[in-house]
């Protein structure tokens, strides 16, 4: 388990950008764009979102901007670490027909650069998990999520600012990150507290200017994790919810809550966990060549479940059923856990604001 | 790191018009080093690319020990497979696989077989016919139910004949429209249960087709004393990637391409018929 703490000042911590570039990691954290926090590349610390604090509530996300010093005083925006490992496309072969009418099939292997993320949080670590499961540890291991996956350096930070959305302390997932990333970091006002869990991490820890940590500065830090896991008003009724609702298939909710979902797709394309995904053919114009795609597709739209005539799930009725009793249900057998890590992603970013807490305790009471 | 959707190259080496939407591709690799290391057995099916349109998963019908090309037998119903029916000997297309888990042939060894199919075509089942006439001794009586919609959607006709002269093999046909000169049974294919002959505890039964059809075959088995564990379905979902990774064709937890597409009844019985699963 975690060394006892470092405690890395924040007058200290453009040292770890510098430190990871020169590793030969690119940045990829946490930055304000299109009024959202979103991970992408980022050049030095004036990119991080500093004192800005969000407020999400069902169908609702902003932020505000604040004089405070804290670069992660945040829950999460929609997306993190899902596009830089199941990226939304990738091209997985091409097929060239030659002119005595042979195919050439050409696969390019996928190239990734080794990236290293700041501000990974319990939740999203929780999602990689069942990814990691899912794409390579498959009879098939799937070669783009590999590629991009073992070249991650992941550092948590540790949630102290769930939103009024979050409810990872329900399902175990959070908000202290336990395992699946190298660096770990708590912020505190004056700086991070700073611990590694890996060979890797502890390489670039060395190379910080670090000192110990003074036993109020881990109190402070483990009392605000503690306190955020409190704060937390959302919940699921139980982690394994696979019985109560395959026995309840027939509840009315599911045609109620069918009333109101819009079938959009908005919160399996948030979801962490969420791995469903299509594949298709773009041919050139002049039928030359052919590219084979694959792009992240939902259960919530009427191809899905297409097959010669018959659409199985027809309805949004069947369709929020699939998600859900898939997603708390059926995932059990699939992966030994939820595919809910508590992120209330599904929450914010649904346009009617439908909560999948209110869902479950509506159909499992 | 291998990438397991690349599909190979195969050629056309012989089409064969079954029925008027139905038809058999004969396929061999034009790698001749990937035919010998490619094994199989019935019930498995492979993803097939049209070039430039896009994969279908189709099952295998010809022998595992046939090793000189690899049978598809088609319906065309859907984009990919009416795109398919066109195509003639010596184009190419590609082929991966084979996937999923096929039909139990080595637990069925030592017992009565019945094997009921509703629809068209049912070539799933049809190379299991094949397979286990081909190996005749190994296994007790062979009951073969097959139904159609029409007398004339039967495609097979002389096989069928063929194979009700077969020693301890009863074949019955039903079609739910007959034309002049069928001289089977008219209605549906559940009707044959009352002139089978089934042996329960020594029976294993696989089914394939329509899953209303599938489902009153159960009914009709469990009311004759076959176990739910001895009977075995084919089932057909969405699928992308053959490989269990896409999502489209689960049934609850199990993944049809992975998991299945023949699954042992128990498996699929809290959801089979339930309305979109």
């Amino acid at each position: 388990m975690a060394e006892p703490s470092h405690y890395l000042p924040r007058s200290e911590f453009p040292r770890l950008l510098s430190v990871l570039a020169s590793a030969g990691y690119r940045c990829v954290g946490p930055r304000v764009r299109d009024g959202a926090v979103v991970y992408e590349p980022i050049s030095g610390v004036e990119d991080l979102p500093k004192g800005v604090h969000d407020r999400q509530v069902p169908g609702q996300y902003q932020l505000e901007q604040t004089a405070e010093p804290r670069f992660f005083a945040w829950a999460n925006g929609p997306q993190a670490l899902r596009p830089l490992t199941f990226a939304g496309r990738d091209k997985l072969w091409s097929a060239e027909r030659k002119p005595d009418g042979s195919i050439d099939f050409k696969s390019d292997p996928p190239e990734a650069e080794p990236v290293a993320v700041i501000g990974a949080r319990a939740c999203d670590l929780a999602a990689l998990y069942v990814y990691d499961r899912h794409f390579m540890q498959s009879a098939y291991p799937d070669p783009w999520y590999t590629a991009r996956r073992q070249k991650l350096f992941l550092i948590a930070v540790h949630c102290t600012h769930p939103s009024l959305n979050c409810f990872c302390a329900s399902t175990g997932d959070g908000p202290r990150a336990s395992y699946g990333y190298d660096l770990a970091l708590s912020e505190l006002d004056d700086g991070f507290l700073i611990e590694a869990r890996s060979e890797k991490g502890e390489r670039i820890l060395a190379a910080l200017p670090v000192r110990e940590a003074s036993a109020e500065q881990i109190e402070t830090a483990d009392r605000e994790i503690e306190d955020a896991g409190r704060r937390q008003v959302k919940g699921l009724p139980s982690r394994n919810l696979k019985d109560v609702l395959f026995a309840r298939l027939d509840h009315p909710r599911w045609n109620e809550v069918a009333q109101r979902c819009l079938s959009c797709t908005n919160c399996t394309l948030v979801c962490p966990t969420c791995f469903c995904h299509s594949e298709n053919d773009v041919a050139s114009l002049d039928g030359s060549r052919s590219e084979h795609y694959r792009e992240w597709d939902s259960c919530f739209t009427q191809r899905h479940s297409y097959i010669h005539g018959i659409t199985i799930r027809p309805d949004t009725r069947t369709r929020y059923r699939q998600w859900l009793t898939h997603k708390v249900g059926s995932w059990h057998d699939q992966f030994g856990r939820s595919g809910c890590v508590g992120c209330g992603r599904c929450i914010t970013w649904c346009p009617v604001g439908i909560d999948i807490t209110e869902e479950l305790a509506a159909i499992c009471r | 790191m291998q990438n397991p959707y690349l599909p190979r190259e195969a050629e056309i080496v012989e089409r064969i018009q079954e029925a008027p939407t139905i038809f058999t591709l004969k396929l061999r690799f034009t790698d001749p080093a990937a035919q010998p290391g490619y094994a199989y057995v019935p019930g498995q099916f492979n993803m097939i690319y049209l070039y430039g349109i896009g994969e279908v998963a189709i099952s295998i019908v010809s022998d595992p020990d046939e090793t000189e090309t690899l049978d598809h037998t088609i319906r065309a119903v859907g984009r990919v497979t009416r795109a398919l029916s066109r195509l003639k000997p010596g184009d190419r297309i590609g082929v991966r696989g084979p996937y999923g888990r096929g039909w139990p042939l080595l637990e069925a060894q030592g017992k009565d077989v019945a094997l009921i199919t509703g629809g068209l075509g049912c070539a799933p089942l049809v190379s299991v016919i094949r397979y286990i006439v081909a190996r005749r001794e190994r296994f007790r009586r062979l009951l073969i139910m097959q139904g159609v919609k029409r007398s004339d959607d039967l495609i097979w006709h002389e096989q069928y004949q063929r194979w009700r002269q077969l020693p301890d093999t009863e074949v019955l046909l039903a079609a739910e429209v007959a034309e002049p000169g069928w001289t089977w049974h008219e209605g549906l294919v559940t009707a044959l249960f009352d002139r089978a002959e089934i042996d329960p505890g020594q029976t294993i039964v696989f089914l394939c087709g329509p899953e209303p059809m599938m489902r009153a075959s159960i009914y009709e088995l469990g009311q004759r004393g076959v176990a739910d564990e001895d009977i075995w379905l084919s089932m057909e979902r969405n699928m992308h990637c053959g490989l269990g990774h896409c999502g489209h064709c689960m049934i609850g937890a199990p993944f049809v391409c992975r998991n299945g597409p023949v699954f042992p009844y128990p498996e699929l019985k809290a959801l089979l018929g339930k309305k979109g699963f």
